[in-house]
Order: C-alpha cells, then structure tokens, then sequence
C-alpha cells in the first residue's frame, strides 16, 4: 500500500512540476508587454538615419512646420507671436499628454487638432485640413519640441470612455482579412512578416519618416495603411473613432520618450 | 443578410439584395466536426500545381507572408506561424480544410485570415473586396490538396 503511494507521488510530481511550468507561463504571457518603441525593432543604418538630425529626412518637414509656426494668419500674429519663434514657450509636458480632454468640445482632442482649432480661431486662417500637408508640418514640427519627454495620456476621468472605445477598435476584427491590431502588435511583436520585422506598433515616434513611403506620415494615416492591408475602410482623420484610437495606441506607449520625427520601415 | 444595410430607394435594395444573394448561392456552407471539415467546399476537387500557385500569389493565400515553406526560390519566408514543411504528414485533409476555412474555429487568437468565412459575418470590408471570400471554394480545394502533398520534414 505505502509502496504504490509513493509509486503513484513519483509519476505524480512530474506533472505537478510541468502543470506550475505552465501556470507561470500563463501568469507571464497575460501580463501585458513592457512597452518598446519601433526604434528597437529597426536596422542599425535607420537608427543612425534617425539619430542624426541631419540624414533624418523627417527635419525637412520640421523646418516647413517652423515656418509655417511663424507665418502671420488673418489677425496679423502668427503661433510664435505667443508661443515664442521657436515655440520655446509652449509647455512640453503638455505636448506629451495628448490627446487631452477639452473641457469646452467635452471630448478628446489630438494635437494637430488642437493646432488646426488655434489656427481658425485665433489667427483667423481658413480651415486646416486634417493631415493635409501644412497640418502635418505644424503638428511635427510642435510634437518635435517634447523629444525626449515621455508619452503621458489620461486614460482615466472623463478620457476613460475614449480610451475603452479606441481598446475595443484595437482588439476588434475587421476587413475581408479578418484581423485586429492586437492579432499583429501583441502577438508578435519582433517576428517576421516576409522580410519586415513587426514592432508593438507604438505612436511615440510619430508623425514619423516612412521608408516605405519616402514621406511624413500621420499615425491616423498609419492606422489607415494597416487597415488597408487587411481589406478594411479605413477610419476617418479626426472622427471620433479615429482619435479614441489615438488615444488607446498612445496610451499604450505611456512612459516612451517621443521621439518625433522617427524614422520606420 | 443579417447586417445587412437596405439602401433607401427601392430600385437600389432590389439590386443590393439581387447582388447578395448572388454571392449567397455561389457560397457553400461547411461544418467544422472533431477540428476538420471533412466535406470538399461545394464538392470541388483540388489541384496540387493550382494550390501551389494560390498559396504564393501575395493577394491569394500569401501562405509566405508568415510561414516557412519548402519553396526556396523565394526569398524572406516570414517566421511568426508554424512552418509548413511538412504539415500533409501532420494533419488529413479534412483538418487541413479547417485551417485555411477558417482557423478561428480552431485558434480564436490566430492573426491567420480566414480564407473561407461567410463574407456576412465579417466587419466594415473595403467596398472592393465586400461580399466576397478571400478565396473561391476552389481555390480553397486547390490549397488543401497542394499542402497535403508537403510531407517532408
């Protein structure tokens, strides 16, 4: 009788062993990722194209974004009439918060969208349009000043429901393709797609320098050139899903430096 | 036709709904039993040398995109799902059949497209690809005969 016990605990303990193997692992896997910036995933020759603010084709559109910065609206002053020439006086750590909340719209908004509402309304100018290409500088330009801060959005108070949306829209299938963001950037994150790597897909180097592409690209614009792989519509720039995505994805990346304009594949 | 949004003229929902079941017909529905999907879609018969050629072209079954397979004339096979080397020894027809229908039924987390999922019960398609499977009930037979000639290691 004592003999089969210890028979049975010595098949036994195996088993147990190998089931808390299993157990940590699955402890570890529902942990959520570390955050890591596209930066790590890319090759030595695109983080040194990055790093140097002179190959990095994305200052060109910084420049155009500073001019633009200090070009006189329909009311004489331009953005650096308040916010300095070189946009000195805006507050950096702000930068790294949006989208913010606005109290008076009661919803998110995104940077460039605050910087389109600033340029109709304060200077006068006609509407901006959303990514159009003037936007695009004036937001690149505006978040390459935080370089180095970290990503800090809301995701609780009244941004908690904007960030609920946009995490259900990551995790939501969609196109003829049948899949969601999480499928690819939580999954997967450093295996291969054919010959590219894929990254966490993180925002905090946006608007970012596509080599792909060979132009600026908005992270909205981004999500739409995913979208499309899958065979979905894509979301409309500044619709209120686009943007509780934007919220969601740049959220996720809380605590990455901002890296604006970043270099990608 | 579930999901289905009417247009608001009638001529238009006429034509709309003409165009659904359309699609509805060519459709042939399948049943997934014990992880396999014994019967061939609409009763096809497959070809290996067509499967191969829908298992590469990058708008078909892009098999490559995330497999390794034994076709090394082509370059950067991609590594994040399992290789397909020699996936006719591991799995029969039938279970093959299920994965390239649709792995979901099998792997709710798999990133892999289902391939042959009623177009109904997909969400906000491009206007181009709406109403249609990824592939044809054919092209889905081709596959499956071609991956069950893959039984090298």
């Amino acid at each position: 009788m004592k003999k089969s016990f210890r028979s049975l605990n010595d098949t036994t303990t195996p088993w147990i062993a190998a089931g808390l193997f299993c157990a940590v692992i699955v402890v570890h896997a529902a942990v959520p990722n570390e955050p890591r910036s596209g930066y790590e995933y890319l090759r030595e020759e695109s983080k040194e194209m990055q790093d140097d603010e002179f190959m990095n084709p994305g200052m060109q559109t910084v420049e155009t974004g500073l001019a633009l910065f200090n070009q006189e609206g329909q009311s004489g002053e331009s953005c650096g009439s308040c916010h300095g020439e070189e946009g000195e006086k805006l507050d950096i750590q702000r930068i790294a918060m949006y989208p913010v909340f606005d109290e008076e719209l009661k919803k998110p908004v995104t940077l460039q969208q605050r910087i389109l509402m600033e340029s109709e309304n304060r200077l006068g100018n006609k509407p901006l349009k959303y990514n159009g290409k003037e936007s695009l500088a004036l937001e690149t330009f505006v978040r390459h000043l935080a370089v180095g801060e970290k990503v800090n959005v809301k995701t609780d108070g009244p941004m908690a429901p904007y960030f609920e949306r946009g995490e259900t829209l990551y995790h939501v299938r969609s196109g003829q393709l049948d899949m969601g963001c999480t499928n690819c950037h939580d999954f997967y994150a450093g295996m291969k797609i054919r010959a590219n790597t894929l990254s966490q897909g993180q925002s905090n180097g946006y608007p970012v320098y596509r080599l792909k592409n060979g132009r600026i690209n908005a992270i909205q614009d981004r999500f739409n050139q995913c979208y499309r792989q899958f065979r979905a519509d894509g979301l409309e720039y500044g619709s209120d899903d686009a943007v509780a995505l934007e919220v969601y994805v740049t959220a996720r990346g809380n605590g990455l430096p901002i890296e604006t304009p970043g270099v990608r594949f | 036709m579930s999901g289905f949004r009417l247009s608001t003229t009638p001529a238009l929902a006429a034509l709309a709904l003409g165009a659904v079941q359309a699609a509805e017909k060519e459709y042939c529905d399948w049943e997934v039993d014990n992880f396999a999907v014994q019967q061939p879609l609409c009763g096809l018969q497959g070809d290996a040398k067509r499967g191969r050629t829908v298992a590469l072209n990058r708008s078909k079954g892009n098999c490559l995109a995330c497999h390794q397979m034994p076709i090394p004339e082509e370059d950067f096979h991609g590594n994040l799902a399992p290789p397909l080397n020699s996936v006719g020894a591991r799995y029969d027809p039938g279970q093959l059949r299920a994965r390239v229908v649709d792995i979901k039924q099998i792997n709710p987390n798999s990133l892999m497209p289902s391939f042959y999922k009623h177009p109904d019960n997909l969400n906000r398609v491009s206007e181009k690809f709406r109403g249609k499977t990824v592939l044809t009930a054919q092209e889905v037979e081709d596959v499956v005969v071609y991956l069950s000639t893959l039984k090298q290691e």
